[in-house]
């Protein structure tokens, strides 16, 4: 175990180094997040009933959204993983007694995390000062708040075991940039990045909120706002586990089934 | 110690005619190429042997080295090390081995040396004191003092190399493989790891099997060699044994170029 969690530090403190990109990334986010409660302020003026989400539980899911983008983005990736896939540096992680599925999960989770601690603090602070209804609301009560942290590390896990799928099947292309652009444009939409889940036609929505995409950042940042409330939240959480066993279960005996037969490129 | 029987392995590559036409047509359909690798490879290395594994290019040495250390595994036959097939159990039987890819790097880049070192001695849970043991004999033996706290990307191949054989034996494994340790190095560089290596055997007792293409390697290194090409074991015995058979005169290189002409490999 404790190799697993030298892995993790060493990628946290490693994380922690670049400033200059988070500056960046920070600025990026707060612009985003300006934009798009503008847009949807614009469409709540025209008709406020048609709103399936009252507007400050909006407005805290869109500055939730950009605070932690770094945790729930599916594009989100380890470079070195893949470059390891493609040059056959790979070699040289199949020698140590240490099982790959486990090690690449906290890499992720580490790089994801070291980014979100760089990112989030600033944003949650300033947007919460912001004037209501468009920043950021404190959570209901403090079991909200629980749900929330509990649901935002099932978040995490859902969204770590998919990706986990990109760098297995970039053993099979290679390159895994096609893969990246088509989860790119297919998921955004699917995990409500782009909108939230409440706002798609009714029908649509009741199928979208059972694929494992509603299981990421959907559930968290809709139980924080108090858009999920009371016996939902406990099958909202039941589905995150549920996809989180579904997920790795699935992604680690393909894995292993593929490193069985794995070819090291460059000789 | 070390034994492999009827070891068989191929690859499967995807081909195509040049042009764009064929591009265009492999985009439905592909064609596979069966190529093989390894074709009934058999033998045995006994527990402080140090051998040479020699062949020219995409022979199949690489291959080998991998299934002993368990990365690939092979369509058929069968390979026993220390008692254990390799690529059964790998996490546990990897622990026992050390390999350097003399073409690839273990080392992490933008770090120094040393925080690689001791990232090794968590992945393979060697306790403190045994560490730093090990650590202060390599870097005595290997000349590391100077080296160890600069990151890996300022040293140069030959400071590079001689790191990456101390962290493939931080573990103090009783099997040592060197897939081309001495690649592009320098005449001095080359000394050094000869010389580690030629210790490392007699004083540790360590096996070692190395595959290289510079002939002085082997003559200073290996008493017995592996001849392999296309796949097969083509010889197998004692150097000196290779070199009274040849024409006299000739140099090491010109002798394994003879051979491999001779053999048509």
């Amino acid at each position: 175990m404790k190799k697993y969690l030298t892995y993790f530090k060493i990628r946290l403190i490693r994380g922690l180094q670049y400033r200059v990109a988070a500056y960046a990334g920070m600025a990026t986010q707060f612009a985003w997040g300006f934009m798009e409660i503008f847009a949807f302020s614009a469409f709540y003026r025209s008709n406020p009933s048609a709103f399936p989400m009252e507007f400050s539980a909006l407005s805290s899911y869109i500055w939730l959204q950009q605070a932690f983008l770094a945790l729930y983005m599916l594009w989100f990736l380890d470079m070195e993983i893949l470059e390891q896939i493609s040059s056959g540096n790979i070699a040289y992680e199949m020698i140590r007694p240490i099982a790959l599925y486990p090690l690449w999960f906290l890499k992720n989770l580490s790089l994801r995390i070291s980014k979100a601690i760089l990112r989030c603090f600033p944003i949650l602070l300033v947007t919460f000062f912001l004037p209501k209804p468009y920043g950021l609301a404190l959570p209901s009560s403090l079991t909200t708040l629980l749900l929330f942290l509990a649901s935002a590390a099932l978040s995490l896990m859902v969204v770590v075991a998919f990706t986990m799928f990109v760098y297995i099947f970039s053993f099979y292309t290679l390159n895994s940039a096609g893969i990246r652009l088509v989860i790119l444009s297919a998921t955004e939409l699917l995990t409500g990045a782009v909108i939230p889940l409440p706002f798609f036609p009714e029908k649509i929505r009741m199928i979208l909120e059972l694929l494992p995409f509603a299981a990421m950042q959907n559930i968290p940042f809709r139980i924080y706002s108090g858009n999920l409330m009371g016996p939902v939240i406990v099958q909202a959480l039941l589905l995150q586990v549920f996809w989180a066993i579904v997920l790795i279960a699935l992604g680690s005996w393909w894995l292993n089934k593929i490193l069985r037969y794995i070819i090291i490129q460059g000789g | 110690m070390i034994k492999l029987e009827h070891i068989h392995k191929s690859f499967r590559v995807a081909k195509r005619k040049e042009g764009l036409g064929s591009a265009f047509r492999a985009l439905f359909h592909r064609e596979y190429q069966i190529i093989p690798a390894l074709r009934d490879i058999s033998f045995e290395i006994a527990a402080g042997e140090i051998v040479g594994y020699i062949g020219p290019n995409g022979s199949g040495k690489s291959t080998t080295i991998k299934i002993m250390s368990g990365i690939l595994r092979p369509d058929s036959g069968n390979c026993l090390i220390n008692g254990q097939i390799p690529w059964q159990n790998r996490k546990h039987y990897v622990g026992q081995i050390g390999v350097v890819f003399g073409q690839r790097s273990q080392l992490w880049w933008d770090v120094p040396v040393i925080d690689s070192f001791s990232l090794l001695q968590d992945i393979y849970d060697i306790p403190d004191k045994a560490y730093a043991k090990t650590l202060s004999e390599l870097t005595a033996t290997l000349d590391l003092a100077e080296i160890i706290q600069l990151p890996a990307r300022q040293l140069s191949l030959g400071q590079r190399m001689r790191c990456e054989i101390a962290a493939s034996l931080l573990h103090d494994p009783r099997i040592l493989f060197l897939d081309e340790p001495t690649i592009g190095l320098d005449a001095v560089s080359k000394l050094a790891v000869r010389e580690f290596i030629q210790k490392q055997n007699q004083e540790k007792g360590t096996t070692i099997i190395l595959t290289t293409h510079d002939m002085q390697d082997i003559e200073a290194l290996a008493s017995r060699i592996l001849l392999i090409g296309k796949g097969q074991i083509l010889f197998d015995g004692r150097y000196a044994d290779l070199k009274k058979q040849a024409k006299t005169g000739l140099s090491a290189e010109e002798m394994v170029a003879e051979l491999y002409r001779e053999y048509q490999i």
